[in-house]
């Protein structure tokens, strides 16, 4: 193990607890699938917060995936002396060992009811996730062992002092409320088959591999208890990342939410994220020619989706002809299969059981924004 | 086909053949939802635990599942006690886009049933030598738009045997082999989809001794557009395809939705077809059609890659059965047409093209000699409908088809 310093340097924001000699330590199941998500240790309950554990790194996103609106904590720990390859395209090139999880939570008001909200300046406290304005729902596990990436979930007890591999996934009722409004679903936790539906971003191959840890994904700053660093930029000063040439230099999606941005690169920050990977030319949604990832890439006439025929859709066309037809999103097949919950229908197809209206209204303001017809 | 699975089984067990690990469980509860709830995830476990080899059996009974199975392991085989024995069933389910999705090579699924599915019944993908023998998928409501799209679903596979086994109420195919290589598809029944029997983008079919009945259109050989695989090499032989006149009930936008009701067997833009020794009857709207993509209605230069081929080449019809059929065309340009060329009582013929022809390859207005139409089969009759003139002059010309083609190959898995 190395020194703390020498692994971490400043600390973190979220890494407070990190400094106490309480932080616990990780340990990365090379081999055997551990009950209890404690055993890990890279996020665990202390007290009354969601703490991370020795030499835990978070980061977070340009532009999320939706998960019924759920807030997520996002970590990634490297065996000590051990560093990652940067490289563009997919996920960073992380070393056998490391541990990467991502848990899902949402806020709650005093009474306890749950909260649709982007806001997330109330998630913390300063040794973690602060228990008493969080429902913690899962953590997911992907470890990097010697044969590839194993994908674990794990759901949290009612009581919010452990969460238990469930690997045939489960159901969670959950209600939010926002606005004066509620939404009741059904929130679902992927089984590890289903973990691979998405992370095997090249569906032949099938070998499953982070999605979030792109470069593109993680070139924005983030707010560490000593001020805003870039991501890459951080794990680079942590000796974590080798061949790094600058923040300048790597490609950025843009945040869906930015407003500044144009409107282009923010829908396709989005379906880069919630669509690319199984909508790309080696994914599992190749069988339909449509291919949504890679921001910066211009696909062409009838892998790009501008009136393109549907494959496959059966009702997903929702009586549509066309996957976009340019300047109107609701005769597009793609804003229709968004906009909807039917299994038959929805897209993406498992991660979500509510509608992301955000992500819709700007998927719908991108098509309804194009020009051209489809002659 | 009717209902007659008798009561939801109380007792539910599930046994895993294979290697060392022999797994039983029995649950007699009086609480049915919660002794459901244990089944999914107890056959989950399964699925996620199997190691090649594994035969993992479903004994007689019907089962509820609220969400998609799935397998990604090669080499396991299901099996149930029989198509109207073992009933998945999926009428309840909230997420998933198939009933059982499988992602893995060697597979064999057999003697059971998957019951409305709220997306695909039975979805393979990405897989070798896979065989579905003796399976059933169905919407047991009857044909209804809001039916899931597919029964029998491999996709991007090699090495498919698909038999013996019965697919209704698909509101797109009931069993389609889509991108794929290496088929046989033989002795199943397909009755009251869209589509009975598709081959969509595959390379070496093979669709003989099945029965497609009370479909719109009863046996499909398409090719569509932007898709890295183009299709060719489909033998369709020693089928019977009878009143496929069923309303279409597909919804709009899909590619099936341009299947006029009353197609027994339709081309769509496939090269090298060899359509022969099948008994085709009373299928009221054609009982062979053969088209370009032109015909599907969605051809646009914006959104279809220049590289596709929207024209059918390469068609030979030899020593099929036909009777009755053509009498009462769905789409109002074939009423018309029928009438004006046919008379008030006619029929239109037993074979309709539409009339595209790649205007780059005609020589003297005919097509290289193994790219032709060519029709063998007695007296039958092939109706050129002038589709590019806007159906103006359709032609009942046949020195045009007098032709015939070398035999296609038989496939060999």
């Amino acid at each position: 193990m190395q020194p703390f310093h020498k692994t971490l340097g400043s600390a973190l924001i979220l890494l407070a607890a990190a400094c106490s000699p309480k932080a616990q330590k990780i340990t990365a199941f090379m081999e055997q699938n551990p009950s209890n998500l404690s055993a890990w240790g890279v996020v665990a309950v202390r007290g009354k917060a969601l703490t991370l554990g020795q030499d835990v790194v978070p980061y977070d996103l340009n532009t999320p995936l939706y998960t019924d609106a759920a807030h997520k904590l996002r970590t990634l720990w490297i065996p000590p002396g051990k560093t990652t390859q940067y490289r563009e395209g997919g996920a960073l090139d992380f070393p056998v060992g490391t541990v990467l999880s991502k848990t899902f939570y949402y806020p709650k008001a005093k009474d306890g009811t749950l909260l649709d909200t982007l806001d997330t300046s109330s998630d913390f406290s300063g040794t973690g996730l602060n228990l008493a304005k969080v429902r913690l729902m899962e953590t997911r596990i992907l470890v990097h062992r010697e044969n590839g990436w194993v994908a674990l979930p794990y759901i949290w007890n009612a009581a919010q002092t452990e969460a238990v591999l469930e690997r045939t996934g489960g159901t969670m009722p959950v209600t939010l409320h926002a606005d004066g409004k509620k939404r009741a679903f059904t929130y679902i936790v992927p089984n590890t088959n289903q973990c691979t539906a998405c992370h095997a971003t090249n569906a032949t191959t099938k070998a499953i591999a982070p999605i979030g840890p792109a470069p593109r994904h993680l070139n924005k700053p983030y707010a560490y208890q000593d001020g805003l660093q870039n991501q890459l930029e951080r794990l680079a000063a942590l000796n974590l990342l080798t061949g790094f040439d600058g923040a300048d230099e790597a490609p950025r999606n843009a945040n869906w939410r930015d407003e500044e941005a144009p409107l282009d690169a923010r829908a396709r920050a989005y379906l880069d994220i919630n669509c690319g990977h199984c909508h790309n030319p080696t994914g599992a949604a190749d069988t339909s020619a449509l291919y949504l990832d890679r921001p910066a890439h211009t696909y062409p006439a009838g892998n790009a989706g501008h009136c393109k025929p549907p494959i496959a859709a059966g009702q997903g066309t929702g009586g549509k002809l066309y996957d976009i037809v340019p300047g109107n999103a609701e005769a597009s097949i793609l804003w229709y299969r968004m906009n909807s919950t039917d299994p038959a229908v929805m897209m993406p197809e498992l991660g979500r059981s509510t509608i992301d209206a955000r992500g819709v209204a700007l998927i719908k303001a991108w098509i309804d924004a194009q020009e051209g017809d489809c002659r | 086909m009717t209902k007659h699975w008798g009561l939801i089984s109380a007792f539910m067990a599930l046994t895993l053949f294979g290697c060392e690990q022999k797994a039983t469980q029995s649950a007699a509860s009086t609480d049915a939802a919660a002794s459901q709830d244990a089944f999914q995830k107890q056959l989950q476990t399964q699925l996620l635990d199997a190691k090649p080899g594994d035969i993992i059996s479903i004994p007689a009974g019907i089962y509820a599942f609220d969400r998609s199975l799935s397998l990604n392991v090669d080499g396991v085989t299901i099996k149930g006690a029989g198509h109207d024995k073992t009933i998945l069933s999926f009428k309840n389910q909230i997420a998933g886009a198939e009933g059982l999705l499988v992602t893995a090579s060697d597979f064999t699924i057999e003697n059971l049933a998957i019951e409305d599915a709220k997306g695909d019944a039975l979805k393979i993908t990405e897989g070798k030598n896979i065989i579905v023998r003796g399976v059933r998928t169905e919407w047991t409501n009857g044909p209804d738009t809001k039916n899931g799209a597919y029964g029998i679903y491999p996709v991007q596979t090699q090495n498919v045997l698909i038999e013996d086994s019965i697919a209704i109420g698909a509101s797109d195919a009931g069993i389609y082999v889509g991108q794929s290589k290496n088929i046989i598809m033989r002795r199943n029944h397909a009755e009251q989809n869209v589509a009975g029997i598709e081959v969509e983008n595959s390379i070496n079919a093979d669709v003989y001794d099945n029965v497609a009945i009370n479909n719109t259109g009863g046996i499909l050989v398409f090719n569509l557009p932007n898709l890295e695989q183009r299709g060719e090499q489909t033998r369709v032989y020693n089928n019977l395809v009878e009143s496929n006149n069923l309303k279409n009930f597909a919804p709009k936008g899909s590619i099936v939705s341009s299947v006029p009701a009353g197609t027994g067997i339709i081309i769509n833009a496939n090269d090298k077809v060899e359509i022969f020794d099948n008994i085709i009857k009373d299928n009221k709207t054609s009982n062979i059609v053969i088209s370009s993509y032109f015909s599907i209605g969605s051809m646009n230069e914006s959104g279809i890659k220049p590289s596709f081929d929207p024209y059918p080449e390469g068609i030979f019809i030899h020593g099929n059965t036909f009777e009755g059929g053509g009498q009462s065309p769905a789409p109002l340009e074939l009423k018309a047409l029928r009438i004006a060329m046919f008379g008030l009582t006619g029929r239109l013929p037993d074979i309709l093209w539409d009339g595209y022809a790649n205007p780059a390859l005609l020589t003297d207005g005919q097509l290289p000699a193994d790219k032709r139409l060519c029709v063998d089969n007695g007296e039958v009759q092939m109706l050129n409908a002038d589709g590019p003139n806007g159906y103006k002059a359709p032609n009942m010309d046949q020195s045009a088809y007098a032709c015939t083609l070398p035999a296609l190959p038989p496939v060999e898995l």
